[in-house]
């Protein structure tokens, strides 16, 4: 589903180069649950960006199901993220003035799906993230954990290839992130694939695949047991 | 334009940020409110000043005569001298192409008219019949004065309002009835009023023959009066009557003997020139209402602006977050364009509808000498409606392009 070949990314800071990510080698499967793993710095989230098209990387190769990422205008690269991708963010990112219904329902407006539609298949992820009865609450009535699901329901409704979560637990309580790794192991459940980026150890290991990073590079990447999450709650 | 799911995204936009619209809002409709108020109040200075100019016919000429200023050929300054009919005949068949009407005055101060037991003190005008057009004097009964009482030299009087007050006290019908001037009995033919103030009314006007006969004038006269023909624009006109009252200076210096350098011999009162006077400014007061609409139209505009940049700049992370679910760069520019346009357009003819409201209101209240009837042109306050909304989608339009470009990964960084 993702290959990356040799992957460099830098950043220029003044007159300083910071070399970022030197040359990472990086495949996932389809139905793969991945998390990468690293200490702040690693270029964890500079990697996700990169194949999230939020960020281009200077060189190297990225195929996303067989196709070539690279030179993407503005465009493109949006048609791409609303078709093959979905996002989980840290700090949710919903828009505030717009309900939950209507915030899951974002991706599949610039889809250009009719509204009637856009609803129904809105509702229809609120209800697989057990929100169905908050659809109509704006994201300040909700709670750190409904935002989180909200989000994962607005990544899951334009039925992206690949959902991508940079630290979808970060903000959240320890039982509040075993809930959302639930869902997310629900969701890897029917096939999906998922990438995690997180700097806690429990969180890595409810996932298949833990790949570490450190200062740019891949220092290790190995199957690991899968830990349920409603094993704790 | 006419997409309906872009319709419902910006009138929920909108109705989620009251307060911001409102804002984006006030300012244009106070800015447009502003314009269509000065604009009224100009166009109503113009019609206060046009109004007061309208007692005369606005392109008459008077020739009268003072004692001469200048020495020549012998004759010592302070000369007096007097036009006689043969100038007026004179300046009749030389500039008959351009005189509308003319007449030619014998004045007779301070004489008594009585009739019965009243009695007063008048002017009298001797006169001919294009006097009334010349003074827009118009007739509340009987006729004015005609060829016919000009070339029978008649003993009849058209009265002034005043003066028809003062002498015929119980509402009595003065037309057929004999006043006395200065003891001499001259039959009434006529009553006018003049819009040019009750002084034009504290008169009573004879045929010029007439006054000349009757009060030992011989042929002499005191006045000339006359309006030239109307030409299709002020700037001729001006040119033409220039021209007129040149030729008749010209032809009356030589004439009576007068110093070509003499300037003081013979008064020429050109209401034209008046006209012109006033004409330019009102088209200074009108330029100048402009310029302070324009400077109202460009605060208005940099308010506009200044209120999309804080509103893109505050919803540079929800463009982000649309960005990074899939919304394409032109979406955006759309997204916000659309709702600045909206929002610019609504308040605009918000401001200009309550401006119009007010003028018709408030306008046929005012009542001073010199603002009447303010109104504005409506194609004009359409038409900066228009620039404002243009004006307003400009200045959205290079925030929003900025925003579109921002990377979502920067829009959406955690503070």
């Amino acid at each position: 589903m993702i290959e990356i070949k040799d992957l460099h990314k830098s950043y220029q800071m003044g007159i300083n180069s910071l070399h970022v990510l030197k040359g990472i080698n990086f495949n996932v499967n389809e139905g793969e649950l991945v998390s990468i793993m690293g200490s702040s710095g690693s270029g964890k989230s500079t990697l996700l960006n990169i194949l999230g098209m939020l960020d281009e990387a200077d060189s190297g190769s990225y195929f996303l199901d067989n196709i070539p990422i690279k030179n993407l205008n503005e465009k493109i690269a949006a048609r791409y993220r609303n078709k093959f991708l979905g996002f989980i963010f840290q700090s949710f990112n919903l828009i505030n003035y717009k309900n939950a219904l209507d915030n899951v329902a974002m991706p599949l407006y610039y889809q250009g799906i009719k509204r009637k539609e856009r609803t129904d298949k809105a509702l229809h992820y609120l209800e697989k993230v057990g929100l169905a009865d908050w659809a109509t609450h704006l994201p300040n009535e909700l709670s750190g954990g409904q935002k989180q699901r909200v989000a994962i329901a607005r990544a899951l409704a334009s039925e992206p290839k690949v959902l991508l979560a940079d630290e979808p637990t970060g903000a959240l309580d320890t039982k509040t992130s075993y809930e959302v790794m639930d869902l997310i192991q629900g969701i890897n459940d029917e096939g999906k694939t998922i990438l995690i980026v997180t700097h806690e150890e429990d969180i890595a290991h409810m996932t298949k695949r833990i790949v570490n990073l450190k200062d740019g590079l891949i220092i290790d990447d190995g199957i690991v047991e899968q830990v349920r999450a409603n094993s704790y709650v | 334009m006419f997409n309906i799911e872009r319709w419902q995204e910006i009138f929920e936009t909108i109705r989620k940020n009251k307060l911001r619209t409102f804002l984006t809002g006030l300012s244009v409709a106070s800015g447009i409110f502003i314009l269509v108020i000065l604009l009224g109040v100009g166009q109503g200075m113009q019609n206060g000043i046009a109004e007061e100019f309208e007692g005369d016919a606005s392109n008459s000429i008077w020739v009268w005569t003072r004692p001469t200023s200048v020495e020549y050929k012998g004759m010592n300054p302070g000369r007096f001298f007097s036009m006689t009919n043969e100038d007026f005949d004179f300046i009749h068949k030389t500039n008959e192409d351009v005189i509308e009407y003319e007449s030619s005055r014998v004045r007779i101060w301070n004489a008594t008219i009585s009739y019965k037991k009243e009695s007063g003190s008048y002017r009298i005008e001797g006169v001919f019949p294009g006097f009334q057009f010349i003074e827009n004097q118009s007739m509340v009964s009987g006729r004015f004065i005609n060829q016919n009482d000009i070339d029978e030299k008649g003993k009849i009087v058209t009265l002034g309002r005043k003066v028809k007050e003062a002498l015929f006290k119980n509402g009595e019908d003065p037309i057929g009835k004999y006043v006395k001037l200065n003891d001499i009995p001259f039959k009434v033919v006529g009553v006018y009023t003049d819009k040019g103030g009750e002084r034009e009314e504290e008169q009573v006007s004879i045929p010029s023959t007439t006054a000349q006969q009757v009060f030992n004038r011989g042929q002499n006269i005191n006045n000339l009066s006359y309006t030239l023909k109307p030409e299709k624009d002020f700037e001729t006109a001006v040119a033409k009557s220039e021209e007129f009252v040149a030729s008749i200076t010209r032809y009356l210096k030589n004439k009576h003997v007068i110093a070509p350098t003499d300037d003081r011999a013979i008064g020429i009162g050109n209401s034209l020139e008046q006209a012109k006077r006033f004409y330019s400014l009102i088209f200074m007061i009108k330029a100048f209402f402009w310029w302070v609409g324009v400077c109202t139209i460009i605060a208005g505009v940099v308010g506009v602006s200044n209120i999309m940049l804080i509103i893109v700049k505050e919803r540079t992370k929800e463009i982000g977050i649309r960005k990074a679910i899939g919304a394409l760069p032109s979406s955006i520019i759309g997204m916000i364009l659309h709702e600045a346009i909206f929002v610019t357009a609504i308040a605009g003819f918000t401001g200009l509808i309550f401006g119009l409201i007010l003028l018709e209101i408030v306008g046929p209240m005012v009542k001073t000498d010199f603002i009447s009837n303010p109104s504005v042109n409506f194609n004009i306050a359409i038409t900066t409606v228009f620039i404002l909304i243009i004006a307003g989608a400009l200045a959205g339009f290079f925030p929003a392009w900025r925003a579109a470009k921002i990377k979502p990964i920067v829009a959406l960084r955690d503070e």
